[in-house]
């Protein structure tokens, strides 16, 4: 069985050994991602989808639109939720069941990233259609279906481009502001800009950019940052047991903006994307 | 009530995706899409997406479950929440759990068990776009993942639905036949032996068309059957194509 759940002692060294020389277990230098690609719209009953395989991760994500009532302390503001499946299908270790502690960690911080950069526009009249009564409640699911290591990347690289490939149906308010009627014709969902993810774990003294599975398993301390396309950090969260410096958050910050650059771009390339995608020969 | 039954079928006595009566919609399969899994399968079958992993024979914990002189089998079909047009919430609905129940049942009919005493094998199904009969062509994945493990079994499980649809049985209905057509009957069985391990049905049927209905699903299963085969043979050719190239360039 390949399972990769435990990294050994003798395999931890060996890649530790590695970084301490400035190398990588794959190859790739210390700040170079794995090849990323995105596959919009690819499941027909989802408002909005994405397909992301990263180096060997593969997510899916999707996007189901409904009308709801807004919450009562934000009673003009649209809704949106962001939910996570860490899949039992992704790895031998992923268990099934209710969400884990790790599920829910990653649901929260893609949520946060997507929610703090403002990325949907919340107020627009487009989101909240009655204020105070109907507003869109967006909800957007990540399958994680093969766990390759940085799940926290590929996951909220898929949450924004199936958000980027939404369309949500057109309504028709009546005059008393009381009924809204569902137009069968869809427009896109409001979006400003754009956000991404970056995720560096820290290996003994080496840090290192998008981790694959060794990296991301053997690893002492994980920090990720979501940055807009305007270069706003809108989220922050460092993980697990080890410790960061005041300095490695220096250099991380000052890398951030280079590294956001082609994933923002990659997100502009596959948004909405009109056709569905069968997705017969997808290269999983 | 009429007019609803009639509006299933076109004028032409096609279908409203423009299949005849007795066509299958368009499947493709893939075996070993995942890394991680032992084995693993990709389907698509009309607008169902479904995608199937399978680990084991491994070791079953908790402990007590384990059977002492064979392997049990657990499945896990579920629905992803935007695979169906209202949103699904997470967490399992009933038909989640009886669906797993009778997959399981029906692969527990051509997998050699008791090789594999105390341990488990998993059997992980995700419907990732929901288009009807997604519990046949579950089925259907389920058994190529599990013959892409390498785990020994008797034959393949290979599903199919047939119905009922303006008063006329068709073969392998779409969402809009399912819902509101006069019935569905999901069948399946392992087509080399002809033991049929699912059969339900719900609607309206005569018995006239319950059998005519089983022969129909009998025939549809032959021709996935034939997919089948050739989507867990698919990676065995390609690998010998490698070694052919490698020959090659020695020479």
């Amino acid at each position: 069985m390949r399972s990769e759940a435990i990294v050994g002692v003798l395999e931890k060294q060996y890649v530790t050994k590695l970084l301490e020389k400035g190398k990588r277990v794959d190859g790739r230098g210390l700040l170079d991602s794995r090849p990323i690609q995105i596959i919009p719209n690819v499941v027909k009953k989802a408002e909005g989808s994405a397909m992301v395989k990263w180096g060997d991760t593969v997510v899916l994500a999707g996007v189901k639109a409904q009308l709801g009532s807004p919450f009562p302390d934000t009673p003009n503001d649209g809704v949106i939720t962001v939910n996570a499946e860490i899949s039992p299908i992704s790895s031998p270790t992923n268990e099934s069941g209710p969400p884990g502690p790790r599920t829910v960690e990653l649901a929260r911080v893609v949520d946060r990233g997507i929610r703090e950069s403002k990325v949907l526009p919340m107020k627009d009249p487009k989101l909240c259609v009655i204020p105070g009564k109907k507003v869109w409640i967006i909800f957007v699911d990540i399958y994680i279906l093969d766990d390759g290591g940085n799940l926290f990347d590929a996951a909220a690289l898929g949450a924004i481009a199936a958000i980027a490939n939404t369309r949500i149906k057109k309504v028709v308010i009546d005059e008393d502001l009381e009924e809204v009627t569902l137009l069968e014709e869809t427009e896109p969902l409001p979006r400003n800009g754009s956000v991404v993810s970056l995720t560096f774990a820290k290996i003994e003294n080496t840090i290192v950019y998008d981790p694959n599975l060794i990296e991301d398993r053997g690893k002492d301390a994980r920090f990720s940052l979501a940055l807009t396309d305007k270069g706003i950090v809108c989220s922050m969260q460092k993980g697990e047991s080890g410790i960061f410096t005041q300095e490695e958050f220096t250099k991380i910050l000052d890398q951030s903006s280079a590294l956001a650059a082609p994933l923002l771009e990659k997100i502009e390339d596959c948004s909405q994307y009109p056709e569905l995608n069968e997705m017969y020969n997808f290269e999983f | 009530m009429t007019q609803e039954k009639t509006s299933l079928l076109l004028d032409n006595g096609r279908r409203l995706d423009g299949r005849e009566l007795h066509e299958l919609r368009p499947i493709t399969m893939r075996s070993s899409v995942l890394d991680r899994a032992d084995g693993s399968c990709y389907l698509t079958w009309g607008n169902n997406k479904i995608i199937c992993a399978v680990y084991g024979p491994r070791e079953l914990h908790p402990k007590h479950l384990a059977k002492p002189d064979r392997a049990i089998v657990r499945v896990e079909y579920r629905l992803a929440t935007f695979s169906v047009n209202e949103r699904k919430s997470p967490a399992p609905r009933r038909r989640e759990y009886e669906l797993s129940k009778l997959i399981k049942e029906s692969l527990d009919a051509v997998l050699f068990l008791e090789k594999f005493p105390n341990g488990t094998i998993d059997v992980y199904i995700t419907v990732l776009d929901a288009d009807g009969g997604t519990r046949c062509a579950a089925l259907t994945a389920a058994s190529i993942a599990l013959a892409d493990a390498g785990i020994p079994m008797k034959g393949f499980i290979t599903g199919c639905a047939v119905g009922k649809v303006a008063d006329k049985m068709v073969v392998d209905l779409s969402d809009v036949e399912d819902k509101d057509g006069q019935g569905d009957m999901p069948v399946a069985m392992n087509h080399n032996t002809g033991e049929i391990t699912l059969l339900q049905c719900d609607g309206e049927f005569t018995t006239d068309e319950v059998k005519e209905g089983l022969s129909l699903a009998v025939d549809a299963i032959g021709e996935v059957y034939k997919m089948q085969r050739e989507a867990v043979l698919a990676k065995y050719t390609q690998i010998e194509g490698k070694i052919d190239d490698l020959g090659e360039e020695e020479e």
